[in-house]
This record gives structure tokens, C-alpha cells and sequence, in this order.
């Protein structure tokens, strides 16, 4: 699956109509410029030999520019990209590995953070729903969910931004700072993308762990736990939560590995320097290997939540476990 | 039914054809039970009003702006004689002649754009949901009845547009589209030819989810009784797909409709907030959100206005769709 996706990424670039190697040369570019810029970037070769170049430099170093001749003569001007190697961003001059570590825990520090507080609220929410079920609470959970549902991430985000650090200052403007530096500073500079996100998000969990609680309420089992003496809360969370987490933790998972491709508008609009932001500063400049690197590292991500889901069932599901 | 009920229901049935008098019960149309069903439900009523204004709207602003009601792109430089070209006065500049205020630096009326906004984004929802809905139901339906390797194929076709990171792709596809539709096409580059993109790139990215919940849909009613009895009475494969089982789509595909809209009108502001599809002077929502975030901090009703009216849109279609689920497909409660 990812190498059908490498392979398509790839292709649409290569079709593009702009030429990457124009926006790498100055103002007073030449064609001899222009052209040696094309060779030292690679874009002089074939598709197929681009496409197996980079495969390549997954598992061995490559050279940019990638000739002999000058690696021996003048090895300064030659950029070693070492194994795994990602690629080689001209515009930034930089390696693409060294641009994704500086992106990727911004991204994932907001991803995680959101997640855990996404699934606290709209699951406990749906559960607290499901066994108030037509009381003003359930109603009032419901309403809230189909109205956060509905609401755009980026006017959440925009409202709350807007409101809540600018106008009432109440929360800092958002910045990041890594965990290992400063953990409070990391979570009080995250909170407001954390809870904006999780408006949106959390919505729909509230409504499907709240369907799948009353349909689980509803079993036998729970009539017999009841019959035992089992006390309610136990029953609540060991029965019948238990058994209504599979569908939960499907979406969760996909969820999950969605945004871990970047949030593209959180980060945008909190000025988070993630891999959303990465993406659309490369896609704004052409820069044709930081865009397959993201475009690569979404989908493994989806792929690889897609496969964590598929895990958990096993542990949570006896059913599938000896299936 | 127990055995004594069914002898009872006999016994009735046939004192009924004896005399048509004794029938206690009405008979009912599917579309009279249709509306029986609706008209319990008020909220979805509700919604689907508004989700009918939102429409009207939509359709009649170029004549409302024909006659002169509204005006989305006279400017009104008075106005914003402020600080920063801010509209002057409480509100964004609200009066009686500009209900909503007016935009800074221009001094257009606020009310009139996002009104002949919705056209712009309704067009664009609406097409994008009518190709992604087409493309899902004709590639949903083959993979439901052909089974085997096409089935395997549309399946794990499906997957993959799902795995690819949607927004990303939107974006990283947008300058390659653009100059196709540009210069293979010969469209120049305006607002048909935008909204020819958008419609392009989410009934591109969009038809998966038709796509499944078809084949699901085939899926089973292929192997129902009467495919069957069409197939022993020697039905023709086409007489199969178009009388048998796609009107028995009809009410999922509804549904999905209903709830596909909203995805895409939120998709375009989106999209139109990140800077992408219609652009200025062109009013639709997403180019409104998109002029109106860099004065967010000192104008929070530019962004405001608009953002409300597209998140009552996206409520009133997700409650519409919701309703008709229920309203259509009583058996699959579990949502509501």
C-alpha cells in the first residue's frame, strides 16, 4: 500500500507543470545555471531512476549532487544524506530527515495531547449519556455533540484563539516547547489547540460510544450482572463499556492516524511549526522531497493505526483472540 | 406469530374479502408513511426548513442581486474611514442598511457576500456530492455484483484513496489541476474554472464512502428472494442492476446525500480558508473566511458572521440526514 502511494505521490509531481529547479535559481539565473541546478538536484534523469534513487536512499547514503568525480575533488560542496536517508530539500538546504525530526513532535505532542482529551470527554460523555438515557443530561450531551459535529475545525480553532488568549487572556497565545525541557510550559502552550480540537472531534464519540452503551445496556449479561449484585459503576465500566469499545477504538484508531499526517489547519492557525505547516510551505515552493516525505509519513501513519486497531480488538475482543 | 394469532389473522383476512366494510385498517402509500414518519419528528422538520431556505437562497441571490436587494461587491469607502480601513461604529459597522456590518478595507456589505456566498459553496457541495455519489454508486454497484478480482480491486482502491492524507493531497494537487484544467482545457482561470476544481478534487477524494455503503448494500440484497425470482423468470443483467436493486439504493443514497453536503460546504470553507479554490472578489464562504481571518483579532465579527452561518448550514443538513435515517431506515436505530 505505501509503495502504490510513493509511486502515485511521485508521479503527480513529476507531472506538475512547475519546475522545481527554476525556483532554486536567483534572479539573474542563466540556462547553464538552471541546468546544472537540474543535475545536482537529479531532475536530469529518467522518472524510474529518480523514483529508484530515493528508494534506495532509504537504506544506503546518498550524495547530493550525486557525482563521483566531484566527491573526490571537492568533497565540501557535496551533502551527504545519510541512510535512511528521506531526501535533500535545495530550497531549504537542508536534509528532509533533519526538517521532519524539527516537525514531527510538534505534530505528535498535538496529536497525542488532543487524543487523550478527545476520548476522556466524548467517551465519558457518551458513557454518562447512555445511562441517563432520556434525561435532561443525555439530551443536553446529545444537542452539544451534534452542535460540535458540526462546527469547521479552523472556526473553533479561530473562535477560540480570537477569543480566549487574544481578547481575555485567558490562556497564553499557543507555542510549543518540548516535553523533555519544560513539561508544564509543553502542556499550558498546547491546551487551546488540544481543546480545540477535541470540540470537534470528541463529538462524534460521544454519539457512538452513547449508541453502542444502550445497545450493550440492553444485553442479558448486563441483566444477569445485576441479578448477581454486581454494583452499577462496575457494571457500567467492566460490562458494559468493555464490550462497546470496539467500534470506539476503530475510529479512534483512524482518528488518530489521520491527524498524526498533519494538522494542516491547527497548526496553521495556532502558527504551530508541525508537519502541516511543512507540508504547505513545501507544497507553496515545490519542494517535491519534503512533500513525498510527508505525503509518505501520513499514510504510514494511517497504515500503521490501521494495524494497532487490529491488535487492540485481540486484547479487548476474546472472541477475536481465538478466532 | 403464534399459531392461534395466524388463524385469527386468516380468519379476518377473509371476513375482510367478504366484507370490504370490516377493514379497520388504512391502507397506506410508502411516501404517506414517509411523512406519517417526518412530521413526528419536529426537529428534523426544523432542520429541513432551514436546509430549504439555505437552498432558496442559494438559488436566488444572482436574482437578488440582479433586482438590487443585495450588493456584495459595491464598495462602500465611506464607511471604513477607521483605523486600518476598520469599518467605523459598534459591531463591524452594523446599521439597518448593513444588517451584518461591512468588510474592512472595501467597505462591501457583509450580509450581501455571504448571502451570494452560499450560491458559490451550495454549487460546489451539491456537484462535488452529485460526482462523488455517481462514482461510488457506479463502482460500489460493480464491486457488489461482480465479486472476485474487480470486487478485490474496487475494494482495495477504496483503501487507498482512504489512507491518503485528504487535505494534503487537495493541496499539493491544486497548482497541477489548476494548469490542466488552465491550459489542456482551455478554461480560463475565474470562478467557473475554480469551481470546476473543487468540484474535481472532492468528488475525487469524496467517493469511497458512497462506494461502501453501496456495496455493502449490494452485497446483501443480491442474495435477497426477489433477485432471485427476476433471475429465475431469466431477467437480463442490465434489467437486474436498474429495476431490481438501484431503486432499492434510493434511500440510502439519500441519506448519504444529506450527509455528504455538509462535508463538502465545510470542505470548501476549509479549503477556502487555507487560500485554496474560489478566490476574491468571488463570494462564497470559504473565500469570505479566508479575507476575514487576518482581521480576527481586531474585526472578530468578519470571521464570526459567516463562520455561524456555515455551521447552522452543516447542523440543519447533518440533522436532516440523521432524521431521514430514521425516518427511512427504521431498523438501524442505533444512532439516534
Amino acid at each position: 500500500m505505501l509503495f502504490v502511494i510513493s509511486i502515485i505521490t511521485f508521479g503527480i509531481f513529476f507531472a506538475a507543470p512547475n519546475d522545481p529547479a527554476s525556483l532554486t535559481c536567483g534572479r539573474e539565473c542563466t540556462v547553464e545555471t538552471l541546468e546544472a541546478n537540474r543535475i545536482a538536484m537529479g531532475l536530469d534523469k529518467p522518472i524510474t531512476v529518480q523514483y529508484a534513487n530515493m528508494v534506495k536512499g532509504l537504506f544506503t547514503d546518498r550524495y547530493y549532487p550525486d557525482d563521483p568525480v566531484l566527491r573526490e575533488r571537492a568533497p565540501e560542496t557535496v551533502v551527504v544524506c545519510e541512510a535512511p536517508c528521506l531526501g535533500y530539500s535545495f530550497l531549504k538546504q537542508k536534509e528532509v530527515s533533519s526538517l521532519v525530526a524539527d516537525a514531527l513532535p510538534v505534530t505528535v505532542s498535538l496529536a497525542l495531547g488532543a487524543f487523550v482529551l478527545w476520548m476522556i470527554v466524548g467517551v465519558g460523555a457518551g458513557v454518562l449519556a447512555a445511562t441517563r438515557r432520556g434525561s435532561w443530561i443525555d439530551r443536553g450531551l446529545v444537542g452539544a455533540a451534534l452542535i460540535g459535529y458540526s462546527l469547521p475545525t479552523f472556526f473553533v480553532g479561530l473562535l477560540f484563539l480570537t477569543f480566549i488568549s487574544i481578547r481575555w487572556g485567558w490562556l497564553p497565545i499557543p507555542y510549543y516547547t518540548p516535553f523533555v525541557e519544560d513539561p508544564l510550559a509543553w502542556a499550558t502552550g498546547l491546551i487551546l489547540p488540544w481543546s480545540a480540537l477535541a470540540v470537534v472531534l470528541a463529538a462524534g464519540y460521544v454519539r457512538l460510544s452513547r449508541a453502542y452503551m444502550i445497545e450493550s445496556l440492553g444485553e442479558d449479561y448486563i441483566r444477569t450482572a445485576r441479578a448477581k449484585g454486581v454494583r452499577e459503576r462496575s457494571i457500567t465500566v467492566k460490562h458494559a463499556l468493555r464490550a462497546s469499545l470496539t467500534p470506539v477504538i476503530t475510529m479512534a484508531g483512524l482518528d488518530l492516524g489521520g491527524l498524526l499526517g498533519g494538522m494542516i489547519v491547527t497548526e496553521q492557525i495556532f502558527g504551530l511549526r508541525g508537519l502541516g505547516q511543512l507540508a504547505i510551505d513545501a507544497v507553496t515552493n515545490v519542494d517535491l522531497p519534503v512533500i513525498v516525505a510527508v505525503v509518505l509519513i501520513a499514510a504510514t501513519a494511517y497504515t500503521l493505526a490501521n494495524l494497532a486497531v487490529d491488535l487492540i480488538y485481540g486484547i479487548i475482543d476474546p472472541r477475536v483472540r481465538h478466532a | 406469530m403464534s399459531e392461534s394469532g395466524r388463524t385469527k389473522s386468516v380468519l379476518t383476512q377473509s371476513a375482510r374479502v367478504l366484507d370490504p366494510s370490516l377493514s379497520s385498517t388504512v391502507s397506506r402509500t410508502q411516501f404517506g408513511l414517509f411523512l406519517r414518519r417526518l412530521r413526528r419528528d419536529r426537529l428534523t422538520v426544523v432542520a429541513m426548513v432551514v436546509c430549504t431556505i439555505v437552498v432558496l437562497g442559494a438559488a436566488g441571490s444572482p436574482l437578488l442581486q440582479h433586482w438590487g436587494v443585495i450588493d456584495p461587491i459595491g464598495f462602500n469607502s465611506e464607511l471604513v474611514k477607521g483605523i486600518g480601513s476598520l469599518p467605523g461604529g459598534a459591531w463591524g459597522g452594523m446599521s439597518w442598511a448593513h444588517p451584518l456590518g461591512v468588510e474592512p478595507g472595501t467597505g462591501r456589505d457583509l450580509l450581501s457576500r455571504i448571502v451570494s456566498g452560499l450560491t458559490v459553496s451550495m454549487a460546489v457541495a451539491i456537484l462535488s456530492s452529485l460526482l462523488s455519489l455517481t462514482i461510488g454508486t457506479v463502482l460500489g454497484l460493480i464491486a457488489g455484483l461482480s465479486k472476485g478480482k474487480v470486487d478485490w480491486f474496487i475494494s482495495r482502491l477504496i483503501d487507498l484513496v482512504l489512507s491518503f492524507p485528504q487535505l494534503l493531497m487537495l493541496l499539493t494537487l491544486a497548482p497541477v489541476l489548476v494548469g490542466v484544467l488552465n491550459e489542456r482545457l482551455h478554461i480560463p482561470d475565474g470562478p467557473p474554472s475554480q469551481i470546476a476544481f473543487m468540484v474535481l478534487v472532492l468528488g475525487a477524494f469524496g467517493w469511497p464512502y458512497p462506494a461502501r455503503i453501496v456495496r455493502g448494500q449490494v452485497l446483501s440484497l443480491r442474495e435477497r428472494e426477489f433477485v432471485e425470482a427476476a433471475v429465475s423468470l431469466g431477467a437480463s443483467r442490465t434489467y437486474l442492476y436498474f429495476r431490481e436493486i438501484l431503486p432499492h439504493l434510493a434511500a440510502p443514497l439519500l441519506i448519504c446525500a444529506t450527509l455528504v453536503i455538509p462535508q463538502y460546504i465545510a470542505a470548501e470553507a476549509t479549503l477556502g480558508f487555507l487560500g485554496l479554490g474560489i478566490q476574491a472578489p468571488t463570494a462564497s464562504l470559504g473565500s469570505i473566511l479566508n479575507d476575514s481571518v487576518s482581521y480576527a483579532s481586531v474585526m472578530p465579527t468578519y470571521f464570526l458572521f459567516p463562520g455561524l452561518v456555515l455551521a447552522i448550514i452543516v447542523l440543519s443538513f447533518n440533522l436532516l440526514g440523521d432524521g431521514l435515517r430514521d425516518v427511512l431506515d427504521p431498523k438501524d436505530n442505533r444512532k439516534s
